[in-house]
């Protein structure tokens, strides 16, 4: 397999390759979560850094201990358990030493653990068969990427909170004709990068 | 307090529909309906995963302790969902690779813990099997109709079977995410515009 140069990733799981928009991916919470563009920031934040971190520790686990013991069909257990871990002690650490922040995420935490979009992206990584830092870049620009739709969704919420609907359609129905529409818009860039 | 058979069955498949009424399990829905096959392939594993393990944690529900009854419910449902998934490799690998991560993130589809939590959390495995099977074909269902929509216009195809006719110019939007995205935003939108209709009516 070539090698896609890492920062190509980085763009292109931002932009092309989104992980709501093209790959749906961590659509529970962001449908759920999007009401609020306050709400969303906090959330889009802390996806981005549980994102970048289970990524690349589970990319770890992969090549260091999944492979070289020849457990492959274990894998997903194990990245779950992953995921888990890192939440939990995240959480914690952050209770302990930032206190600020974690009143502001703290809620949000263990809502990620079930995130699909985490695991989504580790076993893209797994699949795709990326270095380390691609993996990385990867992590990085899916949560920045997840981060952008999840803000523009509840912006374009906020605004027309107040806009008569027909009925029945507001709330989620109106929420994913949002999404498709934005998902067309983020279609005009595609072919500026391709990893898929 | 079990429930009847023929009640949770019309719940599940139609009146409390996990897609499009719970808006839940949406990630896959949107995912794989690009193809009838891709989509009912994923619906019979998640039915079958769904199923079973409501089944098991419905079993064992009086000897997991609540404080670690997620845990527990997650190891389950990655049991079966790599079940499923050597299966797939095993006998259908063209399947197995164009739904790639997608198999794997069953694991994470909110149906199967919404129906541990909601229902196998509080009844007997019999009538938990069959609420998680049914809530599974419920999910099917969903998915078989939007890619049935989705297959025709973007294909021509049923099943990958011509129906394409003659002066027919495929719509290539239908294969794309947003088509996706529309689809079923146009869905849970009648449904709910039905539901508001009933409501008022029964208001009056």
């Amino acid at each position: 397999m070539p090698q896609i140069s890492p920062f190509v990733i980085f763009f292109a799981s931002i932009i092309t390759s989104n992980m709501v928009l093209s790959n749906f991916l961590g659509m529970c919470s962001y449908l759920s979560v999007s009401g609020e563009y306050k709400t969303a920031t906090g959330l889009g934040m802390a996806v981005t850094m549980v994102l970048t971190l289970t990524t690349v520790i589970n990319w770890a686990v992969y090549h260091y201990i999944i492979v070289p013991l020849e457990i492959e069909y274990l894998q997903y257990i194990i990245f779950i358990m992953v995921i888990a871990a890192v939440v939990q002690i995240l959480e914690m650490l952050m209770d302990r030493y930032m206190p600020d922040l974690h009143a502001k995420l703290g809620i949000f935490l263990p809502l990620i653990t079930v995130n699909c979009a985490i695991f989504g992206v580790t076993l893209f990584t797994v699949i795709r068969s990326y270095g380390f830092l691609q993996t990385l870049l990867f992590g990085i620009g899916s949560g920045l990427g997840w981060w952008l739709a999840i803000n523009m969704l509840a912006a374009i919420r906020e605004k027309m909170a107040k806009n008569k609907l027909p009925a029945g359609m507001s709330g989620t129905a109106v929420s994913f004709i949002i999404t498709g529409i934005m998902a067309m818009a983020f279609m005009g860039f595609s072919g500026i990068f391709t990893i898929q | 307090m079990a429930d009847k058979a023929g009640k949770i069955i019309n719940r599940q498949l139609f009146t409390e529909n996990q897609v499009l009424r719970q808006v839940l399990g949406i990630c896959s829905s949107l995912a794989v309906t690009n193809t009838m096959s891709n989509s009912l392939v994923m619906g019979l594993g998640l039915s079958f995963v769904t199923a079973l393990s409501s089944m098991t944690l419905s079993a064992m529900r009086s000897i997991i302790p609540h404080r670690v009854r997620m845990l527990a419910q997650t190891l389950v449902i990655a049991v079966y969902v790599i079940l499923v998934d050597l299966f797939l490799k095993a006998f259908l690998p063209e399947i197995s690779k164009t739904l790639g991560p997608y198999v794997g993130l069953i694991i994470t589809n909110c149906i199967i813990m919404g129906r541990a939590e909601a229902y196998a959390q509080k009844n007997p495995p019999l009538p938990a099997l069959i609420d998680g099977f049914f809530s599974g074909l419920g999910y099917t269902g969903v998915l078989l109709m939007v890619a049935l929509i989705r297959e025709v216009l973007g294909f021509g195809t049923v099943f990958g079977m011509n129906v394409n006719f003659a002066g027919f110019e495929t719509w290539t939007i239908m294969l794309m995410p947003p088509a996706a995205f529309f689809i079923i935003g146009s869905f849970i939108w009648l449904l709910g515009a039905r539901a508001a209709k009933k409501a008022a009516k029964t208001a009056k």
